[in-house]
């Protein structure tokens, strides 16, 4: 309930904010940041918060991944997780959609909210939590499908049968993930004839076509070369004015290149993940406040 | 390289092909008797022939051939479904405890002689046939029945195989989109691992197939042309077992002949397993 109050009073004090004409970043806690951006049109864009996490700590069995992590990520905006590896930034990324939950020794202590509602209680949906909550993993991974099936296959398992409902979705997915045009010649083609770039997008397709409302990018670009990575980041660019986006990458001139907001992951002395500095990526990347995200980022460790 | 290097790498050749020379030799040996009758019998006459009497000289084993084909196919649409529903459960929804009990169990059941299994197929299911659904009893049903569960554990071990080499991110994937447990396994991982569940499939039939002992005890064996299922009906395996201790000359070739029959139906079903296994490999 805490938890609840506190954002209702951060959301008022925000309303206040967004009616001047101040654009600038408004910190508020330490780790707790609202972010208002200035579009290429001059629309100045309110962020509400899409997600939050309130002293998150994630246990494998007896060892402790993440230590009490508290972050609010805004929606309509690509949220960055950086930090050197084991630090516990992919399994931060999937408390978001609960994909902890198919490890058998994971367990959760904290708060972590979709739109102020707790997602780990007893009553929470964890299909419902997925179709609003869609990921797209570190390796392309469609399924040894056609090109339409695995892009349909979302709508399928949630109801929609008719085949030209499911041919306007995978059509109007494949062109928001910039992939129709390459693919709308072998829809019936098996997605695994595609390469690696192409692969990737028909994944992003893919959680489109759920219509979700957050997209989790897990290292989307590790696997591939350098021109598809820039497809990947044009396309995340595009997304995020109607979808809330959080990217884990090792990439820090990606980082910098895409994100709005930037989370810096390091490892504790006892090995658990902690979040060492959290704000706008301009900031993280050119006046950090914290001596340990400037050695991060500037490649003296990690 | 010096020659007692070359030593142990000759020895396992010729032991090697010794293994393979007994599979040669016996091929031959069935074909160069059985080949004689099938000649002077007439190819389409032999397997098409609805007649089976030696002592008159008529030499048809299409109700055997129908025989093998129904009490294999019993088998395959009893055993199936529940071989599958046990792979994907041991897969899917065991937890570990469960799981290390059941494997073994199911190991077990391959250990059991046949001859076990075709006596308690007598005494047990051809009585309960008998007596609640009707006819003798001794029927390609009961042969359905036992055959089914003889071929169990080849179908549930390597259907399970081939639904535990699937990719992670397979179920992942499907997980992350929002579909169910039960969605992610009928949408994704069963058509993903369709061509091993398939191999696993033929070669419980050439399991079921080539089949004798259990069958003989519990099919009746009779040699006419069966009308439902169930009637009695004998397999060419059956045919062989039965008659080959009192056959000689002609009658004696009439049950090589069936078994080259026999050797060239299992031939295309492993054959047809091999494809797709290989299949499998090529779709990765």
């Amino acid at each position: 309930m805490l938890a609840v109050s506190v954002l209702l009073v951060t959301g008022s004090t925000l309303a206040g904010c967004s009616g001047e004409t101040s654009w600038k970043t408004e910190v508020l806690t330490s780790m707790s940041v609202k972010i208002n951006t200035v579009l290429p049109n001059n629309r100045l864009v309110h962020h509400n918060t899409k997600l939050r996490t309130e002293r998150v700590s994630l246990y494998y069995g007896t060892f402790r991944a993440l230590k009490d992590i508290s972050l609010d990520i805004p929606e309509h905006a690509i949220t960055a997780i950086i930090g050197p590896s084991g630090c516990g930034k992919s399994s931060f990324l999937r408390l978001f959609n609960r994909m902890n939950d198919l490890i058998t020794r994971a367990r959760v202590e904290g708060c972590v909210e979709l739109d102020g509602v707790h997602i780990y209680e007893k009553s929470t949906d964890v299909v419902e939590l997925r179709k609003r909550v869609g990921m797209v993993f570190q390796k392309p991974n469609p399924f040894p499908m056609s090109v339409f099936d695995n892009v349909s296959f979302g709508p399928r398992q949630h109801g929609r049968k008719s085949r030209g409902e499911l041919g306007d979705i995978v059509e109007k997915s494949l062109k928001l993930a910039a992939l129709w045009d390459e693919v709308k010649e072998k829809l019936d083609q098996s997605a695994l004839a595609l390469s690696g770039g192409q692969q990737q997008r028909l994944c992003i397709a893919r959680v489109l076509a759920v219509e979700p409302e957050v997209i989790l990018m897990d290292e989307p670009c590790s696997a591939l070369d350098p021109v598809a990575t820039l497809k990947i980041e044009d396309l995340m660019t595009n997304l995020a004015a109607n979808y809330t986006i959080v990217i884990v990458t090792h990439n820090m001139q990606q980082a910098a290149r895409v994100s709005d907001m930037a989370a810096c992951f390091l490892m504790d002395p006892d090995r658990s993940g902690v979040l060492v500095e959290y704000g706008p990526t301009s900031q993280i990347f050119t006046n950090p406040k914290d001596k340990r995200t400037e050695d991060y980022i500037t490649g003296r460790f990690g | 390289m010096r020659f007692s290097e070359k030593i142990p790498g000759r020895v396992l050749l010729v032991i090697a092909f010794s293994a393979l020379s007994a599979l040669v030799l016996i091929t031959v040996f069935i074909f160069v008797e059985g080949v004689p009758l099938i000649a002077r019998v007439g190819v389409f006459n032999f397997i098409f022939g609805m007649k089976w009497a030696p002592s008159q000289g008529a030499f048809g084993i299409f109700p055997m051939i129908v025989g093998s084909l129904s009490v294999t196919l019993g088998a395959i649409i009893l055993g199936v479904p529940i071989a599958l529903c046990c792979a994907i459960f041991l897969t899917e929804f065991a937890p570990a405890t469960v799981r290390n009990a059941i494997r073994p169990a199911i190991q077990l059941l391959a250990g059991i002689p046949s001859v076990v299994y075709g006596f308690w197929g007598l005494i047990f299911v051809v009585p309960l046939i008998r007596n609640y659904i009707g006819g003798p009893g001794l029927s390609i049903l009961a042969g359905s029945i036992i055959l089914a569960i003889m071929i169990l554990p080849t179908i549930i071990s390597i259907s399970e195989v081939s639904l535990l080499a699937l990719p992670p991110p397979y179920r992942e994937g499907a997980f992350a989109l929002g579909a169910t447990q039960w969605q992610t396994i009928h949408g994704v991982l069963l058509p993903a691992a369709r061509s091993g569940i398939l191999a696993a499939v033929i070669l419980g039939m050439g399991r079921a197939i080539g089949e004798t002992m259990a069958v003989i005890m519990v099919l009746g064996n009779a040699v006419a042309m069966p009308s439902s299922i169930l009637d009695p009906a004998r397999t060419l395996t059956t045919n062989i077992g039965i008659e080959m201790a009192y056959a000689a000359g002609e009658h004696r070739q009439a049950l090589f002949a069936t078994g080259i029959v026999l050797l060239v139906m299992i031939m295309i079903l492993n054959s047809v397993a091999q494809y797709a296994l290989r299949r499998r490999q090529d779709e990765r």
